[in-house]
């Protein structure tokens, strides 16, 4: 038995099903030809994908450190390559994430995507199988299958049914994440000659050579930067929001960014963690540029699309900073910023692609004014653009909180330039939220949110005031996990 | 019974020999058919066969017949692919001559003596130089690609039989058996390594390795679809197998043939790769991305042991699946046998979308995406050289994999986001979407699931 991992403990293998799940309907709605159906199919898939990992939560015991619902086969012996699963308290919350945008992101394509209907709902799943892949995987050969093939489904996704301008966005997407990941095969292969085994667990906090650590530190660091993304990396992603359909822009911003963050904690931390000192400084500098420049590229934006992009970069600035604080609370507040980032910048993409559908426009001034025009709408809006300058009350004040306290606690700068950072989110988002209630006085003819609408977008507004108001919940499911990793670090550090 | 399938292939070419004497007239596509699927079914017979024959210069055991049954299956793809193709219709020596191409072939993996060596590799050189010209539409590239091939291929012919010179002067002997137990001695001396080198040249030519790949665009451009389609694919695989051999000639870990090797592997994958990014004309691009596999090729031969040779096979292996793929698509997507431009391919998805998938797990598994065959067997590669030591040369390959990736997404990109000039749907018949799935999930079960076919191949080593 291995001592970083129990095994799956119910007659099927569950952490499989929830991957496969996803791909499993996949096969039925290869047979299918009416655009309806399968859509019908495409949501029973993903609504059972997400009840197979709310089993998985509620199972899941969250008072130990170790790796759970395991699963192990031989895969490649020749290579020691297996297919290992486990879950901990940073990976099931991610799970839930992607399983419930998952459901939600097929809702809301049901009736902006009209032509392909079928390869649509198709790449969809893949991408959700992958992303569960990911994050479950405990082989690095596993991990980074499903971290490369979650590309192809969303090059498609942009260069399908993305807009004008889709061929750059789309091109610019692949080459830059495809970039960064040949580094982090040749940082995996290095690893596996030291350790003799892609085992992910087995690689952690083992005394490595500083220069060692150095090297695979910046492959890691390259590959995650990209993906994150940080400043001065971020450039290929407002050209793929901008250009993705609303569904891509969702997937990007709530999943496809914590590939990133997830894996300066998963890897850099664990597995490098002396040359994760040496570089924090610069990895907390880039961070808190990424945090203002993204905050004043905002505040000149006339595109709401491209301002809520700008703003993930703003956003994920935090991420980071909150985890090379190596302390409990920064790590805390890093993963319920990923969380967080993930609802209510979906929730906001949702939005803008809900009025797009409308007005065919995404400009800002087009947009404006739909206060008395649309109340429910404007709602949401308000409620999703509060949360995202961290508004007390609202889910990323809480995550904010726990980022900023870790900072001051490290470095007095860093955690200014943070707040900063935080006070010209709120006026980008203020600005535009009262130019989108109040901006034009003349009366249009635009109809405000239907039922499906409101349906998938009430989940995600209840997690924003859930984790605003009683987060305790959440953080009693990551806490045991994080505590440990931070605990570990100290001791290297001594 | 251990020459059953050498045997084979002679009659299925004698047979079409004489059916080139013939009228014509009637379309051959059915015969060939049945007799190339023949030809896996033999392999597949005398897989396990067993012997030394002709005084020992040619050898029956594993390795020689895994090489037979790949090599036979990728003449039957070959064989059953062309169907359109109006180029090579009722030209019974076409098949003739890939009949004979092919027991040259097979006959150069069994062979384990400097002469038989040479000759089996003529055998089928000989009977490729004669079906580039084989080209009805109104080009005169193919004449001038018929001359290249043949002289460069001559040279490179000539070349090695010098290398071969030397190895006979130092150790006195044709066969490989008896040289490797003089290597030891003669190794460590310039004139061994340059020996070896040289001898190696034939091989590096068929495999179009830097410095002899300037013969490989032009002869993709100028022969027709399904000619390129073979001399892109299949001689590539026996090519490997013999470099596998000759690497093996050297016994131990070989420090300047690995430097040699790998300055070679540098050149070929950056000149590939950076002249694949400006390429128009598919067949040429695909001529481009073959010089630059080529180079990926070597990294398994730097390790000099067994595991590294077993991922030299497995690699060629994927590869020939992978461009068979792409190779298909093009043929079916060419009107009157012209070549295919990347700006054609616009629409494609709307037109076909089993085609546009086929073209993208193909573009994927070359660029090496997974879950394609073509990451896992460049991830096996990476894995070699790195263990082997060589970490630049593994990082000089990451950095050409990027490269890439930029002209292998171009053709998946133009076909999926471009749109068309012309709407037409494609039709494709029963048995070519049959063809098309098959090699997707050829290359996908290669991807995913290696260890079958890869401990085959170490198995055999």
């Amino acid at each position: 038995m291995l001592p970083y991992l129990t095994m799956n403990p119910f007659g099927f293998p569950v952490l499989s099903t929830t991957i496969f799940m996803p791909l499993f309907g996949v096969l039925f709605i290869l047979f299918m030809s009416n655009e309806k159906a399968i859509k019908v199919a495409a949501m029973i898939t993903a609504l059972l994908t997400l009840a197979v990992s709310a089993f998985l939560f509620v199972n899941f015991d969250p008072t130990t450190t170790i790796f759970q619902f395991g699963e192990r086969i031989s895969w490649v012996s020749s290579f020691n390559i297996n297919y290992m699963l486990g879950i901990d308290g940073i990976s099931i919350m991610l799970i839930l994430l992607t399983t419930i945008i998952s459901p939600i992101a097929v809702l809301s394509s049901w009736k902006a995507i009209q032509t392909r209907v079928k390869e649509f709902m198709i790449s969809i799943l893949i991408m959700e199988t992958a992303m569960i892949g990911v994050f479950c995987s405990l082989d690095f050969i596993l991990f980074y299958f499903f971290w490369e093939a979650m590309l192809i489904p969303m090059y498609l996704l942009i260069a399908i049914w993305g807009g004008p301008n889709k061929d750059y966005a789309s091109l610019k997407f692949f080459i830059y994440t495809l970039f960064g990941s040949v580094f982090l095969l040749v940082a995996i292969i290095a690893i596996y000659l030291v350790n003799g085994t892609f085992s992910i667990p087995e690689a952690m906090f083992k005394d490595y050579t500083f220069q060692f650590q150095f090297w695979v530190f910046l492959a890691f660091g390259i590959a995650f930067a990209i993906k994150v993304p940080m400043f001065p990396f971020h450039t290929w992603l407002p050209a793929a929001h901008t250009e993705a359909p609303t569904v891509g822009s969702v997937f990007l911003a709530s999943i496809l960014l914590k590939m990133g963050t997830y894996g300066f904690m998963r890897f850099c931390l664990p597995i490098v963690p002396q040359a994760s000192f040496y570089f924090a400084p610069l990895m907390i500098v880039l961070s808190i540029i990424g945090i203002i420049y993204g905050g004043f590229v905002c505040l000149s934006q006339t595109d709401m699309k491209k301002l809520v992009a700008y703003s993930s970069v703003a956003h994920m600035g935090f991420v980071i900073l909150g985890i090379f604080t190596f302390s409990i609370y920064g790590f805390v507040g890093a993963l319920f910023q990923m969380l967080n980032h993930g609802i209510t910048t979906g929730g906001l993409f949702l939005l803008v692609g809900m009025v797009y559908e409308r007005t065919h426009s995404r400009q800002i001034y087009d947009n404006a004014g739909l206060g008395k025009i649309m109340p429910i709408y404007m709602f949401f809006f308000g409620l999703f653009a509060v949360s995202s300058f961290a508004f007390p009350g609202t889910n990323s004040f809480v995550g904010e909180l726990y980022v900023l306290i870790g900072a001051f606690a490290v470095n007095k700068t860093a955690g200014f330039f943070a707040v900063v950072g935080a006070v010209v989110a709120a006026a980008y988002m203020l600005k535009l939220l009262k130019q989108v209630a109040w901006g034009r006085e003349d009366k249009r003819d635009i109809k405000d949110m239907n039922l499906r609408e409101i349906i998938y977008m009430v989940p995600l507004a209840i997690f924003v005031l859930w984790v605003g108001l009683f987060p305790r919940p959440f953080v009693n499911v990551m806490e045991y996990t994080l505590v440990n990793l931070a605990t570990q670090l100290d001791k290297v550090s001594h | 019974m251990t020459l059953l399938l050498e045997i084979y292939l002679l009659l299925f070419s004698v047979l079409f020999l004489f059916l080139s004497l013939g009228k014509g007239g009637k379309s051959l596509f059915l015969p060939a058919r049945i007799f190339s699927l023949g030809a896996v079914a033999v392999s597949l017979i005398t897989l396990n066969a067993n012997g030394l024959l002709f005084y020992g210069a040619y050898q029956v055991n594993g390795f020689s017949q895994i090489f037979k049954l790949i090599l036979t299956v990728g003449l039957t793809f070959v064989v059953f692919m062309f169907n359109r193709d109006d180029e090579v219709d009722n030209m019974p020596e076409f098949f003739m001559f890939l009949g004979f191409s092919t027991l040259g072939l097979t006959a150069l993996v069994s062979s384990v003596e400097l002469i038989s060596i040479l000759i089996s590799l003529e055998i089928s050189s000989f009977s490729l130089y004669a079906i580039v010209p084989l080209r009805r539409s109104k080009t005169t590239g193919h004449l001038e690609a018929a001359i290249k091939y043949l002289f460069f291929g001559a040279v490179a012919t000539g070349v090695m039989l010098y290398g071969m010179g030397y190895l006979y002067a130092m150790t006195h002997s044709t066969y490989l058996a008896d040289i490797v137990s003089g290597m030891p001695a003669i190794i460590d001396k310039p004139l061994g390594i340059l020996a070896l080198v040289l001898t190696m040249t034939a091989f590096f030519f068929k495999l179009s390795l830097f410095p002899l790949h300037f013969w490989a665009p032009d002869i993709y451009e100028g022969a027709s679809d399904a000619t390129t389609t073979f001399i892109a694919t299949v001689p590539k695989v026996a090519g490997a197998a013999l470099l596998i051999r000759l690497t093996m000639l050297a016994g131990a870990p070989l420090a300047q043939l690995a430097m040699v090797l790998m300055v070679l592997a540098a050149f070929s994958m950056t000149v590939g790769n950076l002249a694949g990014l400006v390429q128009q004309d598919i067949k040429r691009l695909l001529g481009y991305s073959g010089i630059a596999h080529a180079g990926y090729l070597m990294l398994g031969l730097l390790a000099f042991n067994k595991s590294g040779s077993a991922v030299v096979a497995y690699y060629i292996t994927v590869y020939l699946f992978m461009n068979l793929s792409l190779f298909y698509v093009i043929m079916l997507l060419s009107r009157n046998g012209e070549n295919l431009k990347v700006a054609d391919l616009a629409g494609l998805a709307r037109r076909s979308p089993l085609l546009a998938l086929t073209l993208a797990v193909a573009a994927f598994s070359l660029a090496g995406i997974p879950p394609t065959g073509g990451f896992t067997g460049k991830f096996f590669l990476l894995v070699t050289a790195f263990k082997a030591g060589y970490l630049p040369i593994v990082i000089i390959a990451a950095v050409n994999t990027v490269l890439s990736i930029f002209y292998y997404l171009n053709l998946v990109r133009v076909s999926y986001s471009r749109e068309a000039k012309e709407e037409s749907p494609l039709n494709l018949t029963f048995s070519e979407k049959i063809l098309c799935v098959l090699f997707s999930v050829i290359i996908l079960v290669l991807g995913i699931m290696p260890l079958p076919v890869m401990e085959m191949f170490v198995r055999v080593m």
